[in-house]
Formats: structure tokens, sequence, C-alpha cells
């Protein structure tokens, strides 16, 4: 009997996902009995809408994570990517948008090239970029934009349309980015790398990979894809200000962490961060639904992603 | 003890004054670049005077214990981004104790705020210990419970600390020159001392550089990084309550900007991220040096909404610097 549990156990701790998705369900579960009938079409549709933003950050997030990093100014970038796109729409739709994402993509450089070659930490390199960012952007906002920003048609249709009724577009998009990811992380030489060097930094470089090289394009990735973040989110509520995306800095990360990358690099996968980055967007859910104030909501929050996090390095044994 | 101090005597000052350089060039190079600065201020404007100093110590004060705070979690190995949060929920609690009533009764009251926070600090760092998820995560989500807690507190912005209070910060009891809010930062010292010299203080500096060759020596880890979190705690109550001397008001949301700049406080000050090497010395300049470029910038008539920019610039480069000095002296 014994046996058969310890057995059961290890292939509860082997698919930790399916453990995830277990808790997902129940989630659900929770809300069809706060309010029966709630879980439907348009609520699952609406749920994957909110999900795919703090999905596409947490994908940048979970690379860097994997290499045993942490990127904090992911919200920052996806925030600036967002306002400069709406504030240069006027000029192009093409352009603005092109001018989004290489904001994005020069403070992944950034911030790649100081972890990478100037050997900072990236928690301090992330935070200090963070505030460069938005600095840079209050400065943008006061002295070059003109006008009210406003969201272009095409993104506000990336963001918030639906195709058959139920589908939001953005799933697609983000179905692509997971699709690369996913199978670039296990089958590509790149992400292989990755989890190399989050394991073993020195012993990767003295099997003559060239770690910068890595590094720096992992961050700029990350950047790219929280500018792409950044660019969806605007078209879901079809609006940019100067602190858009700043709430998703903490589910980016818990989304990574819960599920199951170790924040000390070398292992996890993004199919994990997905199902966190839904965990955490159905828990949203579940608190609105309660209609507490605001502040206990946020308290609820930040307590439960500690006891989820705990949960996942007590019972599964990892961290 | 005598004799091996005659005998490193003959080749002493030469290597003295190199180990003093290492051990406290980074320092020494902050308080020479706050000297630079205060110089080019006072070229700036010709007219500097005990005004414009007071109200860089008033500006500095609850940056510096910010600074200070996250000082005691980095020693420890750690890193707490819940310290602005913290300073938050000081000052609405001091807001809320304090309105209508007399200084004594508001100094007591303080005593009350500095026991409450020292707690939630403490609170941090048993939940990282038990539970063993990493500091960062716990830290990010407790910054939005504690963020909530001071929004329960106190909704919004509320103005009513009593006069009387709000002069213990602002006015300059001894001379013009040397303001109340410089005289605050004697609360430092005060705490930071004793702790560096008792077996506590030393087992933090132990658990961070080495965790563990510090459980091997039968250090106790996790009591040595709750002590850690709960100093933190503390001095990130007297920023809460600087908060309240300074401006005179409680706002939930004062403390948001002080996590991101007291870390970037104690990076400018010479304290290693990776733990278990830095003071308190140095991350105190770099909280002046970063309240005093806002103000330089005002008096050069540039816009300050460059002031975040630049800071953050200024750290980048800083840390750039830093980390290739590094790389250089290993190869």
């Amino acid at each position: 009997m014994s046996a058969r549990l310890a057995t059961s156990f290890r292939i509860v701790q082997q698919n930790s996902i399916l453990v995830l998705i277990a808790l997902l369900v129940a989630l659900a579960g929770l809300i069809e009995v706060i309010r029966p009938g709630a879980v439907n079409a348009s609520w699952v549709s609406n749920i994957l809408e909110f999900a795919a933003p703090l999905g596409i950050l947490a994908a940048g997030q979970t690379l860097v994570v994997i290499t045993g990093g942490i990127d904090l100014s992911v919200a920052n970038v996806a925030t600036a990517a967002a306002y400069i796109m709406a504030s240069q729409s006027p000029y192009g739709v093409t352009r603005a948008i092109a001018l989004g994402l290489l904001v994005g993509v020069l403070v992944g450089i950034i911030n790649g090239l100081g972890v990478a070659i100037f050997k900072v930490q990236p928690l301090i390199m992330t935070l200090a970029m963070g505030l460069v960012v938005t600095g840079s952007l209050n400065v943008y906002e006061q002295a070059v934009a003109r006008g009210v920003p406003s969201v272009p048609a095409v993104v506000h249709t990336l963001g918030s349309d639906t195709v058959l009724g139920y589908v939001p577009v953005s799933l697609f998009l983000w179905a692509a980015i997971a699709a690369v990811l996913i199978a670039g992380l296990r089958g590509s030489g790149f992400g292989r790398l990755l989890y190399a060097l989050g394991d073993n930094l020195e012993a990767t470089r003295l099997a003559g990979v060239h770690a910068w090289q890595v590094l720096l394009t992992n961050y700029a990735l990350c950047g790219l894809l929280s500018a792409v973040a950044g660019l969806v989110l605007a078209g879901t509520v079809n609006a940019a200000d100067l602190g858009l995306a700043t709430i998703l800095l903490l589910p980016s990360v818990a989304a990574v962490v819960i599920g199951g990358t170790s924040i000390f690099g070398g292992s996890g996968s993004y199919s994990g961060t997905i199902v966190g980055a839904l965990i955490l967007t159905v828990l949203n859910s579940v608190l609105t639904l309660l209609d507490v104030p605001d502040p206990v909501k946020q308290i609820l929050y930040g307590g439960i992603i500690i006891l989820l996090a705990a949960a996942y390095t007590r019972v599964l044994g990892r961290d | 003890m005598a004799a091996t101090v005659t005998a490193a005597k003959p080749r002493s000052s030469a290597v003295n004054v190199r180990r003093t350089l290492r051990r406290y060039g980074w320092t020494i190079a902050v308080y020479i670049l706050f000297a630079l600065l205060m110089v080019a201020t006072v070229i700036v404007k010709p007219d500097y005077g005990p005004f414009e100093w007071n109200t860089l110590t008033l500006a500095a004060l609850p940056l510096a214990f910010a600074a200070v705070a996250q000082t005691m979690v980095v020693l420890s190995g750690g890193i707490d981004l819940s310290v602005g949060p913290l300073m938050a929920l000081a000052n609405v609690i001091a807001l809320r104790a304090m309105v209508g009533h007399d200084i004594g009764y508001s100094i007591a009251a303080s005593v009350g705020v500095l026991l409450v926070v020292t707690l939630a600090g403490a609170i941090n760092g048993l939940i990282i210990v038990v539970t063993r998820v990493p500091d960062i995560v716990v830290t990010l989500a407790t910054s939005f419970i504690w963020a909530g807690v001071a929004l329960l507190v106190l909704a919004k912005p509320t103005p009513g600390v009593p006069f009387d209070y709000q002069n213990l910060a602002q006015g300059s009891a001894l001379s013009p020159w040397i303001p109340n809010a410089l005289l605050l930062l004697l609360v430092i010292p005060l705490v930071w001392v004793p702790l560096r010299r008792s077996r506590a203080g030393l087992s933090i500096y132990a658990v961070g550089s080495d965790r563990n060759a510090a459980f091997r020596s039968g250090v106790n880890l996790g009591w040595s990084r709750i002590l850690a979190y709960a100093v933190c705690g503390f001095f990130a109550a007297c920023g809460g309550l600087a908060l309240s001397m300074t401006t005179g008001i409680g706002s939930p949301l004062a403390g948001t900007l002080y996590t991101l700049s007291g870390v970037s406080a104690i990076v400018l000050g010479g304290v290693s991220l990776a733990g278990g090497r830095g003071g308190m010395l140095g991350p105190i300049a770099a909280a002046y040096i970063l309240s005093l470029i806002p103000a330089v910038l005002i008096y050069l008539g540039i816009d300050p909404n460059y002031g975040q920019m630049i800071q953050g610039l200024l750290i980048v480069i800083v840390v750039m610097i830093g980390g290739l000095g590094a790389v250089l002296r290993r190869s």
C-alpha cells in the first residue's frame, strides 16, 4: 500500500503540471460554486483574453529565470512600448508598432550588456533599467508626445476581439509564441544552452560556450516579448497610460515560480508558466467575484501567491 | 597579542593603507563624490545656505532609513522588496495614532509603530525561513500584502501629523548648519554599532557571506535571517516616521518609490548584493547623493522630470563600472 502511495507521489512529483491543472480546475469549480452558471464559454474567453498579456510577459521572464537571472524591468518595458506605440500611431501604425517593439529590444540589449559583459547582478541591472525606462518615458511624455495617445484599431483588434464568438485573437499570438518557446527550449541548441547556463555558468563557459552571446540574445528576447505583451495589453484595455503594466510585475514573476521554474535557474518550462498565468488570472476572477474591497483583494492575492509557492517548494520538493 | 602586533609592525603602514583602501575604498569614493557634488552645487547656486542644506537633509532622511533597512537584509544574503510598503505602513499607522494628540503622546505612539513594523519585518523573515520560498518571491508578494494593509489603515493621503512632532525633524535646534534631520540619523549608529559588535550581528554577516560555512560554525541560520529582516522592519519604520515628520501627512502610497531608491542607494553605497560585505556609511552618503541630484537639476533650471532618468542612468553606470572593475581584477 505504502509502496503504491510512494509511486503515486513520485508520479505527482514528476508531473507537477498535472497538479497545477487540477488546481486551475478547482479554482474554476470554486467560481461555479460561488456563482452557479458563471463558468461558461464567454467566461473562459474572458480569462484567456486577460491571461494573454500576462502569459506573454511571463514568457520573457521564464527565459531569463531559466538562466538564473530575473528581469524586474518587464512591466516598465511593456508600459513604455505600449505608450510609445500609442503616441506615435498618428504617424503610421506600422511604424508605431515597430518603434514600440524596438524599445523593448533596446532595453533588453542594455540589460543583457550589463548582465553578460559587465557582470552586474540581474536584479540590480533590471531594477535600474526599469527606473531609466520609466524616467525616460516621463520625459518623453512631457517633452515629445503631443496629443492624447490613441491605440490603433489593429492593436485593439489584436487585444480584445474574438473569432467565432469566443476565441480571442490574442490567443493565436500567445499560442504561436508558446509553440516556438516550448519547442525552442526543448529542441534547439539555444534552448539547451539556457538551461546549461542557469545550471552552471562556469562549467558551460569552460565547455567553450560564448556565454555572453547567449545571455545578451536572451535578455533582448525578453525585452521583445515584454514589448509584445505591452502592445497586447494596450489593445485589451484600449488605452495606454504611464502606469499601464505596473501591476503585472509581481504576477509575471509569480506565474514563473508557480509554474515550477526554479528561481535559481537551470530547470523549468514555459508550459508550467502558462498554467501559472492562467491560475493567477482565474484567482483574480475569484477575488473579483467575492466582491471584497481592493486592499483586501491585494492582501489575499499576495498571501495566496506565497501559499502556492510554498506548496510547490514543500510538497513537490523543489525550489 | 602584543607580540603579534610588534611582529607585524615592520611592514605595517603600506600594507595597512592598501588594506584600508581595499576595504573602504568604495565608501571613501562615495564620500568624495558627494563632496564634489556639493562643491558643484555651491558653484551652480552661489547663495546656497542653511535653508537649502536643511531641505536636502529632510529629503535624504527617509531615503537614508530605506537604504539602511535594505542593507540589513542584503548583508544577510537576502533582499527585501517590501521596504517601501513597510515604510508606508509605519507612516499611516503613525497618522492614525497621532492625529489631534500632543507631542508626548505622539512619541509614545512612535514606539508602538516601531514595534508593529519591526514585527511585520520579522514576519517577512519568518515566511522566508519557514516556507523556503526564495526571498525575492516572498517579499514581492508581501509588498502587496503590506501595501494592502496600509490602504486598510488609511484609504487616502490625510494631513494631521502634530506640528511639534514634525518639528522633531524640520527645525535645527543646535545650529542652522546642523539641522535636526541630520541628527536623527544618529538612530542608525545607535542600533547598528552595538548590533554589529554583538554575536548576532556577526552571525548576520556570516550567513550572508557563506551560508554553509556559517551553518557548520554553529550559527543558527533561521534566527539570524529573521533577525536581519526584523531590524530591516525597524529601520523601515524609522523611515515611515521620518516621512510623517518631513511631509506632515500620512499616505498609504508614500513609500512606493523607496523600495527602488533604497536598493539604488545601497548599490551606489558599495554594499555587495551577494551579501556579507559592506556597512552603513556608504548607503547613507549615497542617499544624500541621490537626494541632491534632483535639487541640483532644479538649481540648473532643468525639468525635474529628468531626475528619475538621471538617477537610473547614474546607477547603471556605477554598477557597470563596479562590475567591470571586478572582471578586470579577476583576469
